[in-house]
This record gives C-alpha cells, structure tokens and sequence, in this order.
C-alpha cells in the first residue's frame, strides 16, 4: 500500500469547489463538497486530458471545462457525453486541518 | 412491425442520436447512414491538435466494436438519395432502400463555396477528415498557406500551421476578423496573439481574381496586393445540407425547419444540428440555426428522445468554444441579442464580457484567456443566461462577488 500524502490545507478549497495538486509527476483534484466532505480524483479528464480543476462544481459533479463531460466526483463515475471511462477516485482523511489523498 | 429509425448523417449529431437511442432502451433497428468513409468522429479536433500533429488521426465517436455491441447499423461512404414519406422509405446510393417508423436528418453543413473562377486544386476547404488529411500534407516548415476567411476554421488553422513553421496570410474581406457572433474587444485579442506568432492578417479588402495553376496559388486584391502561396484554404462559412430534405417537400427556412421539439414538417421527420433551423427558447423562439459542436450534440440526443415520443423542447443556451495558440474563447448565448457589455476582469489577463438586453436580463457571455481561464464563469453564466436572470451589472463587473453567490438570487 501506498502511503497519504498531504495536499493541501482544508481551508485552501472553497465549499461546492475544487483544487488541482499535482505530486510526483501526476496530477489530482481535490474537491470539497456542499455539505464540507472531501473528495479526490484523477486531475485530468478522461475525453482529451483536461485539467477538471477548472471546471465547475455543482452538488457531487465535477464538469470539464472544455466539453462539458460531467462525473461524479465522489465515485468517478462519468455521466454522459462526450464522456464514458470514468474517473479513478483516491481516499481522501482530514488530520489536523490538512487534506491527505492516498495515492494508489 | 416495427421499421425502426433512420438517421441520415454519421457525424457528432447522427452518432449522438443513435448512442441515446440504445441509452433509452430503444430495442429497434437502429441504422445510421454516413457519406464518408470513416466511423463517425468529432470535427473539432481537424483545425486544432490533429492539424497539427505530425499523422492526424482520428477520433471516434464510437468504435466498431461499440456500435455492434449496440446493434447499431452504420453504413458508410453511402449518400440518401430520397425520401419517400408516404412509404416511409430512404433510398440510398447504393441502391438499397431503408424502411423507418422515424427518421433523423443530420446532414450537417458543407462549407460555403468562394464564388470565383480560377479555383484549382490548390484551393481547398475543411470539413472532413480526408481534407484535413489533404491539408495537413502541405503543411510543412517554409511553405506558404492563405487563408481566405478570418473565421475559427481559418484562425484555428492558421494557428496550427504556425506550430508546423508555415507563413501565414489570412484575408478577410471584413474590416476585422470574427465579425459574426464575436464581440470586437475579444477579436482585438486574437488578431494580436496572429500577429505576435508572425501571421499577416489583411482585413478590409476582397479578393478580385485567384489564379491556380495547380502548384501555385496567386490572390489578387482589390486593394492591388497579390498574396502567392502553396495552397489556399477557404473558410467563409458553411451552409446548411438541406437538398434532401427540400426534395422531399419539407420546409426550409435557413435550414430544415423544425420545430421546439426538432420535428421538420412531416411528423415522423426531426431535424437536428448544422443542418436545423429551430426557435430558440432562450430569446423567445428566435429561429437560429448553430454550426457548433455541443448543439449537434445536445440536439442529437434530444431528437432521439423525441423520436421515443418524449416530445421535449430544446432548451439549451448556445454555447462554443475555440482554441488558438495558447487561448481559449467561449461564447455562451448569442452576442448580437444584446445592447449593453459589462466587463469582468479575470486573473491573467483574462476577462469576460457580459451582454445585456434592454431590460436588463443576460443574453450572453463572452470570454478570452489562457487555457481554460474562463470556463467555469462561463458556464455560469449559462446557468444564468438559461434562468432568464437579470443580475445586478456592478455584480457582473466585481472580480470580487462570485458567479456562483447570483446563481442562489
């Protein structure tokens, strides 16, 4: 098993919002749900390899910001055109105010 | 028994409509009948990254081995020749008849035709990925394009065969480029980034005669300059496939006529994509008809679920998007439907620019930065545009109050 890293501090991610973090040549989003849960998936889209973080979060989904492919970002799964593979998701914990993924 | 559906048309809109068919549970033949020879593939791609890489390639909406697992029929490189509505018949090309309960016509649009002699075969348009095959063969470093038309086919590659080392004329007859559907601050922006990357843009002055003799292509203009070049691609427009549709008697009106629901004139026909004239909701039923990625897409699958009888009216907001160099422009809405702009500045030198009708409701959003700067605000305002909302200028102008806080007004 891999180990968590730390990412980010909790209060850096807005509610209903996302974060790009990039660690050892890969590249994650980390989001924070409406209801102040966190989340963390693959940073690139799976249809043509967009940053997600610039997208826009609306409840659980995570839209791309060129073409619109939407996933849920709390189970990576895509929702429609142009997108169909989904979204790997990490395990994201909260330890004293900072956000750790563990990175598969 | 059943007949099934017909879509005629293999691109964005056609495979979209035959995919959503099966997403719905659809359990009847489903045939879908493309001109070219190739799986049906997203356009988009063939004036950006596949111009500029060094094989193009192309990138399937669905792979063979989707659409038998679909059951979905494609045949290819066959043109509809005629409808027969009272038998509820497509004759093709090849001879063969198909019979359908529903039929789709996704034909799309082909590009606009330069009304001059002297074109040879050094003057070419983009539509297919066999031109862009074309094209892309004679972008080597040290060669000379023109490029007739300052629109987004043209800027897009003009932007492309700069990366590949290409000179680069573009002539617009216009007095600037992107006249339609683009606010003028945000063309100001994108002539600049053509500039700065060596691409000589001559706006404001037509051409008065090309002469090809099929290695050379030499364009006079009216002004008295010639441009010399290896080949010259034309890119002024595009319009709507409509000859089937006419000869089967439907309405035409810019386009096969539809209505909210994207039915043509004929009850079992829907029209959907390029090839579509449809009132747009969003402005009070406006008759508009789009050239956009999305809205083939978008209406594919809304056609296919009104030919299941769902018998839904489109409702989306325009919205498209293009690449050049390192910037990104979306457009949400339609500009000209607006009389007032409020600019909202974004980190980066990217900004937004939010028009406004009379009475104050936001009509469209344009925008320009680097990389996806200004994607999510954009689609908020969508979200907005959509909502019919009225929001406050100074909101709008404030980097300050988010998007999204007017989202909950």
């Amino acid at each position: 098993m891999s180990d968590w890293v730390e990412a980010c501090d909790a209060e850096d991610i807005d509610e209903e919002d996302v974060m790009r973090f990039d660690h050892g040549g890969r590249t994650f989003a980390i989001y924070r749900s409406p209801d102040d849960e966190y989340f963390a998936t693959d940073g690139l889209c799976t249809h043509e390899k967009v940053h997600l973080a610039d997208g826009l979060v609306m409840d659980d989904i995570i839209e791309c910001p060129k073409h619109n492919g939407r996933f849920n970002y709390k189970t990576g799964a895509a929702r429609g055109a142009p997108v169909c593979v989904n979204l790997r998701t990490y395990p994201v914990k909260l330890d004293a105010g900072k956000i750790l993924i563990q990175i598969g | 028994m059943t007949k099934g559906m017909v879509i005629i048309g293999a691109g964005e809109c056609g495979g979209r409509a035959a995919l959503a068919l099966r997403d719905l549970f659809y359990d009847g033949p489903v045939t879908l009948v493309g001109d070219e020879p190739h799986l049906p593939y997203e356009r988009p791609p063939l004036s950006k990254d596949a111009m500029a890489s060094d094989a193009p390639v192309i990138k399937a909406i669905a792979s063979d081995e989707v659409l038998a697992g679909r059951s979905i029929r494609h045949i290819h490189s066959v043109q509809a020749v005629a409808i027969d509505r009272a038998a509820h018949l497509v004759h093709l090309s090849d001879g063969s008849v198909l019979p359908y309960d529903k039929l789709l016509l996704a034909t799309g649009s082909t590009p606009r035709r330069l009304p001059l002699p002297g074109l040879g075969a050094r003057c070419v348009y983009l539509r297919t990925f066999n031109d862009a095959l074309a094209i892309r063969a004679h972008l080597s470093a040290g060669n000379r394009i023109a490029i007739v038309g300052g629109g987004f086919i043209g800027l897009e590659l003009a932007a492309a065969a700069r990366r590949l080392g290409v000179t680069v004329t573009v002539i617009e007859a216009q007095p600037r480029i992107l006249m339609r559907g683009v606010p003028a601050e945000i063309a100001k922006i994108i002539h600049e980034a053509h500039e700065a990357e060596s691409v000589k843009i001559l706006c404001g002055d037509g051409i008065a005669a090309i002469a090809d003799d099929g290695t050379e292509v030499r364009i006079a203009l009216a002004g008295g300059q010639e441009i010399v070049a290896d080949l010259a691609v034309i890119g002024i427009g595009a319009v709507p496939v409509t000859g089937l549709a006419a000869e089967a008697g439907l309405t035409i009106d810019n386009g096969i006529a539809v209505d909210a629901a994207l039915r043509t004139s004929d009850p079992d026909i829907f029209a959907a994509g390029d090839c579509c004239s449809f009132p747009l909701a969003v402005y009070g039923g406006r008759r508009v008809r789009l050239e956009a990625w999305r809205n083939a897409q978008e209406q594919g699958a809304l056609a296919a679920r009104n030919m299941l009888g769902a018998g839904e009216a489109h409702a989306a907001v325009p919205w498209f998007w293009s690449d050049q160099y390192g910037l990104t422009l979306q457009i949400s809405g339609l500009s000209d439907e607006g009389s007032k702009v409020v600019r909202r500045d974004l980190d980066d030198g990217a900004f937004i620019l939010f028009h406004l009708a009379q009475d104050g409701t936001l009509v469209a959003a344009s925008g320009i930065g680097p990389g996806n700067a200004v994607a999510r605000d954009i689609r908020l305002a969508e979200m907005l545009i959509a909502r019919r909302a009225k929001p406050a200028p100074e909101a709008l102008g404030s980097q300050t109050i988010k998007l999204k806080s007017l989202l909950a007004a």
